[in-house]
């Protein structure tokens, strides 16, 4: 102990630590502006996120092994009353999907006759969020898909019910969503009775949207259907996207105080999918 | 590097472990209500180690963690690495005071260290434009302090039974 010790407990010994610690606070100023500014890193992230993936996915391990074990021992009863209640929802929406390739055909004629480009169908997948808390500041998940599996920033996720919301991280085998209810996030929306096209604000609560830019004689009411407008370039247009639960218009102020709950359930989603638009340079 | 450790060379291996659960633990899903109250282990753990072996664990390996754990959570990249470097650095800096400090007045720097952390996290999502609400300014900092000495227990047997110094 008396050799380290002599070497070991003098501070004045640790090398130049100083300007190492200045060198390391300049370099971490540099990423973040680079990395907020612009764009530039996101090979750096891509490359990194393959070291931190086997954590994440350690992480994920026990909730994906609780997952299996409940659904190996679900008793028969649940099992056939989930069947049966399954069933009932696929004869519901197969007699919904009958009318869509008349439908479909119907619209593309309709905008063969408005000289419309076409808008063909989108290609969906579906991927399973990662039981892996990411940024505490924001509302994100962690996805188990990746670049590998063509997935891009961007990129639109909805679940059964409506959007969830959208990448906005890449790497080989994750990606970062970001959720329409974090409050930096602003969804191109429209009314899906009128055709109304607003802004729908996330304000930080998972069950709660504001649609800050609607004037007061504006044409809402309560428990109309917001649809994405395909407006911004980011989302398809049609997708569902909340229901107006309150309109409030103040006479004194500009804009009347709207706000709507999302459709998709944005606390227990875990499969969600992803849409390969394909008309998003449609604009 | 002196080989102090039956581990050959400078038995980095046990402190990189308790890197990697630390990262683990940072990232584990905790439900909505608690998520604030996460204590920040990764800083935590640097600190120990630092203030223990401040020649082999200090601003480098802070800084490298830190980009980690930025690309982690997916937050700024740079983010996480400058405040964990700025705590190690204060950590190393004064490691030898920190070892002979009573364990009331260990509690209080520790304290003041995570303020520091979140300080400076807090700082960069202001610059950047991040609205976050105070509580997770303050709930890690006190489920931190309080944390700390089953940390430096759990830490110490390790350091104890890998026989790492320096």
């Amino acid at each position: 102990m008396v050799a380290p010790r002599a070497n070991n407990t003098n501070p004045a010994r640790i090398p130049a630590l100083g300007i190492r610690v200045l060198v390391l606070l300049a370099a971490s100023i540099l990423l973040m502006v680079l990395d907020h500014r612009q764009n530039y890193l996101d090979t750096v992230r891509t490359t990194l996120g393959a070291v931190v993936y086997p954590i994440q996915v350690v992480v994920d391990a026990p909730f994906r092994l609780w997952d299996w074990v409940r659904q190996g021992t679900t008793d028969r009863n649940a099992l056939e009353l989930e069947l049966s209640r399954l069933k009932a929802e696929k004869l519901l929406s197969s007699a919904r999907l009958q009318r869509l390739p008349a439908l479909e055909a119907e619209n593309a004629r309709l905008r063969g006759l408005l000289e419309a480009r076409s808008q063909v169908r989108d290609e969906i997948r579906v991927a399973e969020i990662m039981a892996v808390d990411a940024n505490p500041y924001r509302h994100n998940s962690v996805m188990g898909v990746g670049a590998r599996d063509k997935v891009y920033d961007g990129q639109a996720i909805i679940d059964a019910a409506g959007v969830v919301g959208q990448v906005i991280e890449t790497s080989l085998t994750t990606s970062q969503a970001i959720l329409i209810s974090d409050p930096s996030h602003a969804l191109p929306v429209e009314v899906n009775r009128n055709g109304l096209r607003t802004i729908a604000n996330g304000t930080g609560e998972l069950d709660r949207l504001d649609l800050p830019f609607l004037p007061n004689n504006a044409d809402i009411r309560e428990g109309d259907l917001l649809v994405t407008s395909g407006l911004g370039g980011a989302f398809p247009s049609g997708y569902p996207v909340a229901v107006v639960t309150s309109v409030n218009r103040i006479p004194q102020a500009p804009f009347a105080d709207v706000s709507a709950t999302p459709s998709a359930s944005l606390d227990q989603v875990r499969e969600i999918m992803l849409i390969w638009s394909s008309d998003e340079t449609s604009e | 590097m002196r080989p102090v450790s039956r581990y050959g060379g400078t038995g980095r291996l046990p402190v990189i472990i308790t890197i990697i659960v630390s990262l683990m633990l940072q990232v584990v899903p905790f439900p909505d209500w608690a998520e604030a109250f996460r204590p920040d282990w990764v800083a935590l753990t640097l600190i120990y180690w630092a203030m223990m072996m401040p020649r082999t664990w200090s601003i480098g390996s802070a800084w490298i963690v830190g980009i980690l754990l930025d690309v982690a959570q997916g937050t700024i990249l740079g983010q996480h690495a400058l405040a964990l470097c700025f705590i190690v650095f204060a950590t190393v800096r004064f490691h030898l005071l920190m070892r002979v400090f009573p364990m009331q007045q260990l509690t209080a720097t520790i304290f003041a260290l995570l303020a520091l952390y979140q300080f400076l996290l807090f700082w960069v999502n202001g610059v950047a434009g991040i609205d976050v609400d105070a509580i997770h300014y303050w709930a890690p900092v006190i489920t931190g302090t309080v944390l700390w000495p089953v940390i430096t227990i759990l830490l110490s047997s390790v350091r104890m039974r890998a026989q790492l110094r320096g």
